[in-house]
C-alpha cells in the first residue's frame, strides 16, 4: 500500500473516531432529554417536573380501570412493578389500551399525586405470536 | 486478487458484466417478493395483540433494516473511493443514496400508518423515530451535495466524507430503543435472546428482507451503469458502445 493511501485510511479512521466520541459525549449530556417518558418510580421520587407537562409510562394495573358511565372519563392506575400512580384521563383511548398493557400518558401531576393526562398512547411489546400460542402461555403461567 | 478487483472495477468491464446480472436480479427479486407477501399476508397467523394490523411489519421492518444497510454500504463504498480512488466505488456510493432514501421514507411512512391505529399517534418525537428521520435528512444531504458540485470526482469525495460523518447515526438508531425510553418497541429479532416472534411470521419476514436486498442490488446496478456512462461519456469505450447501438 502506498504511503498516500495509508495516510488517507488513517485520516478517515481518525475522523470517524472523533465524530463518534463527540456524539457519544453529546448524547450522554442530553441523556435525560432523550427519554421519551418518565417511569412511575422516577415520578414518585420527584424526578419528573412538578409544574410542567411530562410523559409518564407504565403498565395498567389489573382491575384498576374505572370508566365513568356518562362520559369518556376514565381513571386507572399505572405501575412499573415498584410504585403505583393513579391516572385520570378524559378522552378516547387507543384500541390496544387494556389492563396489563404498557401505555404512555402525557399530562401533569396534580397536587394530590394524581396524574391528569390529556393524551394516552399504547405501547405494544416486541412479541409476535398467534392468539393460541398466547393463550397456552397464559395457562402455563 | 488485486488483479481481479482491478479488472472487475474497470468501468467498461463492469458495464458489460452487470448487464448480464440485471435480468437475474430482477427475476429473483420478483420471486422472493411474491413468496414473502404470500407468506406474510396469507399464510402467517394473526397476532395475539395487534390482530391483522401487525402485517405491516412485512414491509416496515425490511425497509427499516435496508435503510441502515444501504447507508453502511454507501459509507464503505465512499471510504474505498476516498482511499483507492476507484471510480466504481465512487459511483456505488453516490447511487446508493436515493435508494437508501427511498427505503427510509418507506419505513417512516409505513411506521406512521402503523402508529396511528396501534399507539394512537401518527408521529412522536421519541429517540427511534427522530434518529430515523435524521437518517433521511443525511441521505438528502448526500444527494444535494453531489448535485451541487459540477466536478463529479470532487463531488464524490465530498459526499464520501459526509456519509462517513453520518455513520455515527447508525448505532444510535439501532440501540435507541435500548438506551432510552421510547414509544417504539424494543428489538424482536436483532438481540442475543431467541427472536420473540412466531416462526410462521419470522420466515416470511426474512424472505421479504432478502427480497429487499436483491432489489437494492438490482436498482443499484441500473443506477451505476447510467452513472458510469455519464462520467465516461468522453472515453473510447462509451463512444464504441454508442456506435454499436446505432448499428
Amino acid at each position: 500500500m502506498t504511503p498516500a493511501r495509508k495516510k488517507r485510511i488513517f485520516l478517515i479512521v481518525l475522523m470517524v473516531a472523533g465524530v463518534s466520541i463527540a456524539t457519544g459525549f453529546a448524547l450522554k449530556a442530553f441523556n435525560e432529554n432523550l427519554m421519551f417518558f418518565f417511569s412511575v418510580t422516577d415520578t414518585v421520587k420527584g424526578k419528573a417536573p412538578a409544574t410542567k407537562d411530562f410523559r409518564l409510562g407504565g403498565m395498567v394495573v389489573n382491575g384498576s380501570v374505572k370508566r365513568d358511565a356518562g362520559s369518556l372519563a376514565v381513571s386507572f392506575q399505572l405501575t412499573d412493578n415498584a410504585e403505583v400512580i393513579s391516572v385520570y384521563y378524559d378522552g378516547i383511548l387507543p384500541d390496544l389500551f387494556r389492563e396489563g398493557q404498557g401505555i404512555i400518558s402525557k399530562g401533569k401531576l396534580r397536587s394530590d399525586g394524581v396524574f391528569v393526562a390529556d393524551e394516552v398512547l399504547a405501547k405494544h411489546d416486541e412479541n409476535y405470536m398467534p392468539p393460541e400460542v398466547a393463550d397456552s402461555m397464559k395457562v402455563k403461567k | 486478487m488485486m488483479k481481479f478487483i482491478h479488472k472487475t472495477a474497470s468501468p467498461p468491464y463492469f458495464y458489460q458484466l452487470s448487464g448480464r446480472w440485471i435480468p437475474w436480479l430482477a427475476g429473483i427479486t420478483v420471486l422472493l417478493l411474491l413468496a414473502g407477501l404470500y407468506g406474510g399476508l396469507i399464510v402467517a397467523p394473526t397476532d395475539y395483540q395487534q390482530g391483522e394490523s401487525y402485517r405491516i411489519i412485512f414491509i416496515h421492518v425490511p425497509a427499516a433494516w435496508m435503510s441502515l444497510f444501504v447507508y453502511i454500504a454507501m459509507a464503505v463504498a465512499g471510504a474505498i473511493g476516498l482511499i483507492w480512488r476507484i471510480k466504481l466505488a465512487e459511483s456505488v456510493a453516490v447511487c446508493s443514496a436515493p435508494i437508501g432514501a427511498g427505503f427510509t421514507l418507506l419505513a417512516l411512512i409505513t411506521g406512521s400508518m402503523w402508529g396511528k391505529p396501534m399507539w394512537g399517534a401518527w408521529w412522536v418525537w421519541d429517540a427511534r423515530l427522530t434518529s430515523e428521520l435524521l437518517l433521511l435528512f443525511l441521505y438528502f444531504g448526500v444527494m444535494s451535495l453531489y448535485a451541487a458540485i459540477a466536478d463529479k470526482r470532487v463531488a464524490s469525495r465530498a459526499v464520501a466524507l459526509l456519509a462517513l460523518v453520518g455513520v455515527v447515526n447508525i448505532p444510535v438508531i439501532h440501540y435507541s430503543v435500548e438506551w432510552w425510553n421510547t414509544l417504539h418497541q424494543g428489538p424482536t429479532i436483532a438481540k442475543f435472546d431467541k427472536p420473540s416472534i412466531d416462526l410462521r411470521m419470522l420466515i416470511p419476514l426474512l424472505i421479504m428482507a432478502t427480497a429487499f436486498k436483491f432489489y437494492y442490488v438490482w436498482a443499484l446496478l441500473l443506477r451505476v451503469r447510467v452513472e458510469l456512462l455519464e462520467r465516461e461519456r468522453n472515453t473510447q469505450w462509451v463512444k464504441l458502445l454508442l456506435k454499436q447501438l446505432k448499428g
